[in-house]
């Protein structure tokens, strides 16, 4: 079974790759074997019918567990955040609808700021090395990931990432999450903070439709303001219908093509950096 | 549809904690599921039918504890149901609101045999 959208299609083997490197690396994300993969369910029944135990087997064992059943993702991605603290490396998932400009985002940060701030990337997509390099073509060492059909970046691909990377101490570690607003939402990446990005293209009403990825984010960029006179956006219509969702939430608006904005934004890095 | 990676992680915990106990197959799994856990249950269902067929969850009774969604209030301490994050509190109409169950995503039970 491939890994996400549960069609039949084989290759359910995750890319990631070191931009500039000849060697990838394939790891097929859940090693069972792909047998079931020619069943049809065509009556959509749910499983609740109580099936009659078999009798080879009479004795039963209950298994009390309570156990989280991301636990291990969530343990991965406390791996992840303990290398990362440990080498006081600043990490942000940035997540956002496929087009906001997160890549576009990435791209004017680390020019404008490559002389004071060391940056690593991670980019998430589920096909193809584009986003790698544009960043690449910064200078910043970045790491694709493919995902395949994947929707979603998890721990244990970041963990791979992060080893190719190696991103040094005191960095800026930057994990360009897969274009989607619902799915990486679920999947703790080991980050320090999440940062929403949502563009003024978009409906304002955004933060109301998908609300998962705004209550666990810590800061929303509004990307795009530059469009604002030709949209009809309302900025602090969006920022109510998110800060309802997450009270907690911090809002920057900025333009990565024009700039306007970009400082509030280098301000809140070096904040978290704690260099200013 | 990233009900499929979940039903995969089920899998994967039912598979070793099948063989930990030399049983051969999942009879019952009580499943808890937070009302804004962010699983659609349609979309469980069609995963948990494409992953379970010829494994240890194949023919196992599964059962959904699905649990409501609580907030409280930081402003004024009240405690109360919802079904949305834009949880305005019913006593003092404050979106100062935290989420304190509802995100529930686990494995309950298991019954093997």
């Amino acid at each position: 079974m491939c890994s996400t959208c549960g069609c039949n299609q084989p290759s359910d083997a995750v890319t990631i790759k070191k931009f500039g490197e000849e060697e990838s690396l394939h790891h097929h994300h859940h090693g069972h074997d792909h047998h079931h993969a020619h069943h049809h369910h065509t009556h959509g029944h749910d499983h609740h019918h109580g099936h009659e135990h078999h009798h080879h087997h009479p004795e039963k064992t209950v298994i009390e567990m309570e156990r989280d059943i991301l636990s291990q993702n969530n343990l991965t991605a406390a791996r992840n955040r303990g290398f990362l603290e440990a080498k006081n490396v600043l990490s942000l998932n940035l997540v956002s609808s496929p087009g906001s400009g997160k890549t576009s985002i990435l791209e004017r940060t680390i020019s404008d700021l490559n002389n004071e701030l060391d940056f690593f990337v991670v980019e998430g997509d589920q096909q193809t090395s584009n986003d790698a390099a544009r960043i690449h073509a910064t200078g910043a060492p970045v790491v694709q990931v493919n995902t395949g059909k994947g929707c979603h970046l998890d721990a244990e691909m970041v963990h791979k990432a992060i080893k190719k990377l190696a991103p040094t101490e005191n960095s800026i570690l930057m994990i360009e999450n897969v274009g989607n607003l619902v799915c990486p939402s679920l999947f703790d990446l080991g980050e320090g903070q999440r940062v929403v990005i949502m563009s003024v293209t978009e409906g304002d009403d955004k933060p109301e439709k998908y609300p998962d990825m705004f209550h666990s984010s810590q800061l929303c960029l509004i990307n795009k303001t530059d469009l604002l006179p030709y949209v009809q956006f309302d900025v602090e219509k969006a920022k109510s219908y998110a800060s309802q969702v997450n009270h907690h939430l911090e809002f920057i608006e900025v333009s990565a093509t024009k700039g306007e904005g970009m400082d509030e934004w280098y301000r809140w890095l070096k904040t978290q950096r704690g260099i200013e | 549809m990233h009900e499929l990676s979940i039903v995969q992680n089920i899998l994967e915990i039912a598979n070793n904690e099948v063989k930990k106990v030399n049983a051969h197959k999942v009879d019952q799994i009580d499943l808890q599921i937070g009302y804004l856990a962010g699983v659609e249950m349609d979309a469980l269902l069609f995963a948990w039918n494409a992953c379970v067929p010829e494994t240890v969850l194949a023919n196992a009774e599964r059962i959904i504890h699905l649990v409501p969604a609580k907030a409280k209030c930081t402003n004024c301490k009240a405690e109360f149901e919802t079904e949305d994050y834009f949880a305005q509190c019913p006593d003092c109409n404050e979106y100062l609101t935290e989420l304190i169950q509802g995100k529930e995503l686990k494995i309950k039970q298991l019954v093997v045999s």
